[in-house]
């Protein structure tokens, strides 16, 4: 008990040392992570939204079952996808020949798989619970089908918002996922969660301590923009 | 009204900036284009670096020695290309070999290398360097392995003071090579295998060396380590070294650890870095390569032994003359031949001058 006490304090003090002093591994962890989840986040946000509103705006056939998968997929287990994604690319898979395994593209097509339903479904729900009042008013201002989504989107745009945030806090607290198709390769796959696993199992709580301080710090910031949006929508 | 005056009123009718349909879809095409570009620019990024480096898929107990951060700069630095490490347990590494997910294995389990040449997966093979294991355990040393005159009689206390309750063992229990020399050396003690389930004495932590040795030293229990884990670690944990290898009896041999390094085979996969990985492995039992490996300390202690064409000073690793000879051919780290398998033959020798 008393050993591992001294371990955590002076892996505490360590990781002070390591993020003030700009230590460039660590540097280099925070910038992998960053821009691992953002890029694919906002991608699948590029895609999501759109399908998403239009999911929302739309009747057409067979549309209760898709929204069915929809759900579905929003909960898929992250180190599952990562499992998919690796098989699909891995040198004896169908994808091999583009070498992507082990790179940060593979981390972004796993986050992108997830997030993309994630802020589909987001979207849809956040496009449905509009007042449908609003949108009778529009369409009998003479709204045609593209205006009446543009302003549903404006008008939903905080909860689409939150649920961006939703996608990409997911994103950045991964780690089964990120270190199947990843590897933690030094210096260049490595990310703030598959370093904490990695050096806790070596024993060495410095650096894993340091990158779990600014995770929390991460996910407290994203947490509170949450609250905010939440508040500040009807 | 002019623009500006249309632009002042809007102001202070507190009216924001409307835009145009033209404007709105040249943002639109914008945003799309510089995403793309974006992403064409990562994808090239990587492609790149994916084209100039190989994959070393080794164990997590070799990367933790750290004694690659001393050899492959070196590489690196003579040839340009870089090294990209995957630090998994023994299996994870020759299953990566397997399925052409990397472009070379440094393992050290002698059969386990065997079998996967066999199968065709790897290419040769060569023996790089060996270590050792080290009994460590509590302090209080319950089962007196401080006295034990070799590994037999040393794991032979070890259990017999156990199934009296007064000590205990933990394993790694993951399939690594490791694990693998652990039972071997219970082995020696009868045919003794230890079964968890009936040997409440006997626990299996499943992680890498670095948990288990966490386990172990919390459990105040007896494990088998590597002297390079050992040495990074043993100021942070209250066990102490109980037994190591005795250099002039011979059944303490079976504690020393080969090491084997192997290309795995391009002809059954794509996109492998044979020509890079080879002269990586070449670098490695070179004259340059051996003396680093030799001259590598750990803690102000020396850790691996090179063996490359020696390897008959340990037990179970064997160097053979076609080995020697063909990495020969290849010293200095360059290659200045590319003899490979055939890509008529339907079966992958060892070593063979069928060239390509």
């Amino acid at each position: 008990m008393g050993i591992l006490a001294n371990d955590i304090i002076d892996g505490i003090i360590e990781a002070f040392s390591l993020l003030f002093s700009f230590d460039p591994e660590l540097w280099n962890i925070i910038e992998v992570s960053i821009r691992v989840s953002l890029i694919s986040t906002l991608i699948a946000a590029m895609v999501a939204i759109p399908f998403g509103s239009f999911m929302a705006l739309r009747d057409f056939k067979g549309k209760k079952a898709i929204s069915n998968v929809l759900n579905t997929f929003m909960g898929f287990p992250p180190v599952v996808m990562g499992l998919l994604v690796f098989l699909l690319l891995s040198n004896s898979g169908p994808f091999g020949f583009f070498g992507f395994l082990y790179t940060t593209i593979a981390m972004m097509i796993s986050q992108f798989l997830l997030s993309t339903p994630i802020i589909m479904g987001t979207t849809k729900a956040a496009i449905e619970s509009v007042d449908p009042l609003l949108k009778e008013i529009i369409i009998s201002l003479g709204a045609n089908e593209r205006q009446l989504w543009w302003e549903l989107v404006k008008d939903s745009k905080r909860s689409i918002l939150a649920g961006y945030l939703v996608a990409f806090g997911q994103a950045i607290s991964e780690v089964g996922a990120v270190m199947i198709v990843g590897g933690n390769l030094r210096w260049h796959t490595r990310t703030f969660t598959t370093a904490i696993v990695w050096q806790t199992r070596m024993g060495e709580f410095g650096m894993a301590i340091a990158l779990g301080i600014l995770l929390i710090l991460i996910a407290f910031l994203l947490n509170y923009a949450l609250t905010y949006l939440q508040m500040g929508e009807k | 009204m002019s623009e500006k005056e249309i632009k002042d009123e809007m102001r202070e009718l507190g009216i924001k900036r409307i835009w145009n349909t033209k404007q709105k879809k040249a943002i639109i095409a914008l945003v799309i284009i510089a995403t793309a570009g974006i992403v064409g620019g990562f994808l090239i990024v990587e492609y790149n670096r994916v084209q100039n480096r190989i994959i070393l898929a080794t164990t997590t107990s070799t990367y933790d020695s750290g004694l690659l951060d001393i050899l492959v700069p070196v590489w690196e630095g003579q040839t340009g290309f870089t090294v990209e490490i995957l630090s998994v347990g023994t299996g994870a590494a020759l299953r990566n070999g397997e399925s052409g997910d990397a472009d070379v294995l440094l393992v050290h389990s002698r059969s386990r290398e065997d079998d996967f040449i066999a199968a065709g997966y790897g290419l040769y093979r060569t023996c790089v360097m060996y270590n050792d294991f080290i009994l460590i355990g509590p302090a209080s040393d319950p089962a007196d392995l401080l006295n034990a005159i070799n590994i037999t009689d040393a794991m032979t206390r070890i259990k017999d003071e156990s199934e009296l309750g007064n000590a205990n063992f933990t394993s790694r229990g993951d399939a690594s090579g490791t694990h693998l020399k652990e039972l071997l050396l219970w082995s020696l003690v009868e045919g003794f295998v230890p079964d968890p389930a009936v040997n409440t004495w006997y626990d299996e932590a499943g992680e890498g060396m670095g948990a288990t040795l966490t386990i172990a030293n919390q459990q105040n229990s007896y494990t088998l380590i590597d002297r390079g884990t050992w040495l990074a670690n043993k100021d942070d944990v209250s066990l102490i070294l109980v037994y190591e290898a005795n250099d002039s009896i011979d059944i303490d041999k079976n504690l020393l650890n080969p090491y084997g390094a192997m290309l795995v085979n391009p002809l059954i996969h794509q996109g492998i870095k044979y020509e890079k990985a080879m002269s990586f492995v070449a670098f490695l039992v070179s004259e340059q390569g051996q003396k680093l490996i030799g001259e590598f300390k750990k803690e102000g202690e020396l850790l691996f032994t090179p063996c490359f064409g020696k390897c008959n000073e340990t037990h179970d690793c064997t160097t053979t003359e076609d080995e020697v000879e063909f990495w020969s051919q290849h010293n200095g780290g360059h290659i200045r031949t590319t003899s490979g398998p055939s890509l008529a033959s339907a079966d992958y020798p060892l070593y063979g001058t069928v060239s390509i």
